[in-house]
């Protein structure tokens, strides 16, 4: 395997359009039945992109195949962050799921597949 | 106290299968006031406690022995305190048996032990849940019932001097908190200063997931030597800041971003996450980056802890059964979705929380969004829970079944089966749950049960 960005639209994106993967990073957490996504801007310029496109609306029809409660928000600008959390997100938690991902680890990827629109063109993100 | 003082707090294990190297080096060169381990997870106390019904000296960690066999020598040696909750559902058992690897290695320790975390007895089964609000007995005869302990209760073992301290269900982030309020003071109802000593245990209990681990995305998030993970600790200052850190020549690294991944990593509300030892609030939190894998962690806020303790009830939830086969090559899809079609007809009127996942397709995240593109290779995974070990058997044995009644070229079945133990959380008024210290000593003879030793 090469350590090439893999980030290659999956489906026919629209015109316009670039996949959150490309702004953001995300890890994901679990407590119960809720999933806790938490995603960050690789730049401070993009953040206001991130705030005004992923708001828990446009989360929870992105994951209405996974996410089966309400999606709360939390915006926390000195972390260029912001905090998802998704209710009856885990087939009912981590303890009794019959799900493959029990935890829901993968489930940051899920949200980083999301079509984001008016973005410029491509740039590597810095190192740190 | 000198004003300038800092203490270093390591962590050296961030769940209870986590690797051993790392806190070997972390013991042997991190020049460690204190390490921690942290092995519980939300569903550990109630196996343990099954493992303990069928043996009453098990019910601790399993890997307690490996783990202190490799450390106790080196943090003996270094002059480094440890803070475990490797108790499990048997704290003082563990306690014993690390009093005893201390006497194989020859090594003189004094080991004391936090009880009182198990209030299976006083538990209302009238008491709501705070998933469903349905009470307690709604989920069947409890196994388990654990309260998460705060840093209050750990501080009495600490005063004891002991080398090791053994605990069974704390918060995770009390772990290093405890020796924090002991080392500067802290008056235990300074809001800011746990909050602070909150978010510093916060960000070392998962261990690899501070340094790079949980973080690699090739391309956009690249680890360096992510093979050899060096675990972190933390210089912490009688403010309740520090700086985080890591041993030269370790694997990983620690930057702003995997800094900030970790900082919110499973917090519900970041505005308001409730601890036993305070309400901490993340978005004052300052980072900054001193550059070689150091980052300052700086003014996080936080109000008085709450007036209860938060309670994991364990029950026996039956068994879930699993089986898998894989279809390769052309039509390979095609042919995976026949066999889920031939399992669900056969099984889901006795099994109707059936679930078919198409490894490759949407086992993950339920749909490829849109991706479109068949993969090479599917693998189709079945599950469901059964009420009997028989009933979830049948699943495992349907996919196998499938080698000679099923879809063409399927191969590679494996069939599992698992008694599942749920979890539901409750609370407990602070003042129900009474903690206590048991000593032990390599100089005595572990000796028979100490009075006040819960079941």
């Amino acid at each position: 395997m090469t350590g090439r960005p893999s980030t290659v639209a999956p489906a026919p994106l629209p015109p316009g359009t670039r996949l959150l993967h490309e702004l953001a990073h995300c890890r994901a957490g679990d407590k119960g039945d809720t999933s806790i996504l938490s995603l960050f801007a690789y730049r401070a310029d993009d953040f206001p992109l991130l705030v005004q496109q992923v708001t828990a609306e446009a989360v929870a029809a992105h994951l209405e195949h996974i996410v089966h409660g309400e999606v709360r928000r939390h915006v926390l600008p000195k972390l260029c962050a912001l905090q998802f959390s998704c209710e009856h997100a885990l087939g009912s938690g981590v303890t009794t799921s019959i799900a493959l991902d029990t935890h829901g680890k993968a489930l940051s990827f899920a949200l980083l597949a999301m079509p984001i629109a008016g973005i410029a063109p491509l740039q590597p993100p810095e190192s740190r | 106290m000198p004003r300038h003082k800092t203490i270093r707090i390591g962590c050296g294990a961030g769940f209870q299968g986590d690797r051993i190297d790392p806190a070997v080096i972390l013991a042997a060169q991190g020049r460690l006031d204190w390490m921690v381990l942290e092995c519980l997870a939300e569903r550990t106390v109630a196996a343990a406690q099954l493992r303990r019904l069928a043996d009453p000296e098990q019910g601790y960690d399993p890997l307690l022995r490996a783990r202190m066999t490799a450390l106790l020598p080196l943090l003996k040696r270094g002059r480094c305190r440890l803070i475990s909750n490797l108790g499990a559902a048997n704290p003082v058992g563990a306690g014993r048996q690390v009093v005893a690897i201390a006497q194989e290695l020859g090594l003189s320790l004094k080991v004391a032990v936090v009880t009182g975390d198990d209030v299976l007895d006083q538990l209302d089964p009238d008491t709501p849940t705070l998933e469903t609000g349905q009470p307690v007995r709604e989920y069947g005869p409890p196994i388990s019932a654990n309260a998460y302990l705060g840093a209050e209760a750990i501080l009495p073992a600490i005063a004891t001097g002991a080398d090791v301290i053994i605990t069974g269900r704390v918060a995770d982030p009390s772990l290093f908190l405890a020796p924090m309020i002991r080392e500067f003071g802290w008056p235990i109802d300074d809001p800011t200063l746990l909050a602070r000593g909150t978010v510093i245990g916060h960000l070392l209990e998962c261990a690899g997931q501070l340094t790079g681990g949980y973080f690699a995305d090739p391309g956009l998030k690249d680890v360096r030597d992510l093979a050899h993970l060096g675990f972190p600790f933390c210089d912490v200052g009688a403010d309740g800041n520090g700086t985080l850190g890591k041993v030269a020549g370790t694997g990983g690294m620690i930057t702003l971003r995997t800094v900030k991944e970790q900082l919110l990593y499973e917090v519900a509300d970041p505005t308001a996450y409730v601890t036993p030892d305070a309400v901490v609030d993340f978005r004052t939190v300052d980072l900054v980056d001193m550059g070689e894998d150091r980052i300052r962690i700086e003014n996080a806020g936080g109000t008085s802890r709450t007036g209860t303790l938060k309670v994991s009830v364990g029950y026996r939830a039956g068994f879930i059964g699993e089986g898998e086969i894989s279809y390769a090559g052309p039509n390979a899809r095609a042919r995976a979705e026949l066999a889920g079609a031939v399992l669900h007809e056969r099984l889901h009127h006795d099994l109707p929380d059936l679930r078919i996942d198409l490894i490759g397709i949407d086992s993950t995240h339920r749909t490829d969004f849109g991706h479109g593109i068949d993969p090479y290779e599917v693998r189709l995974r079945a599950a469901a829970s059964g009420a009997t070990r028989e009933l979830a058997e049948r699943v495992g044995l349907e996919v196998e079944a499938l080698y000679t009644n099923g879809p063409a070229g399927g191969g590679g079945a494996r069939k599992f089966i698992n008694e599942r133990i749920g979890i539901v959380s409750t609370l407990m008024p602070r003042d129900a749950v009474r903690s206590g210290v048991v000593r032990l000593s390599t100089d005595r003879a572990s000796g028979p049960a100490l009075p006040g030793i819960p079941r």
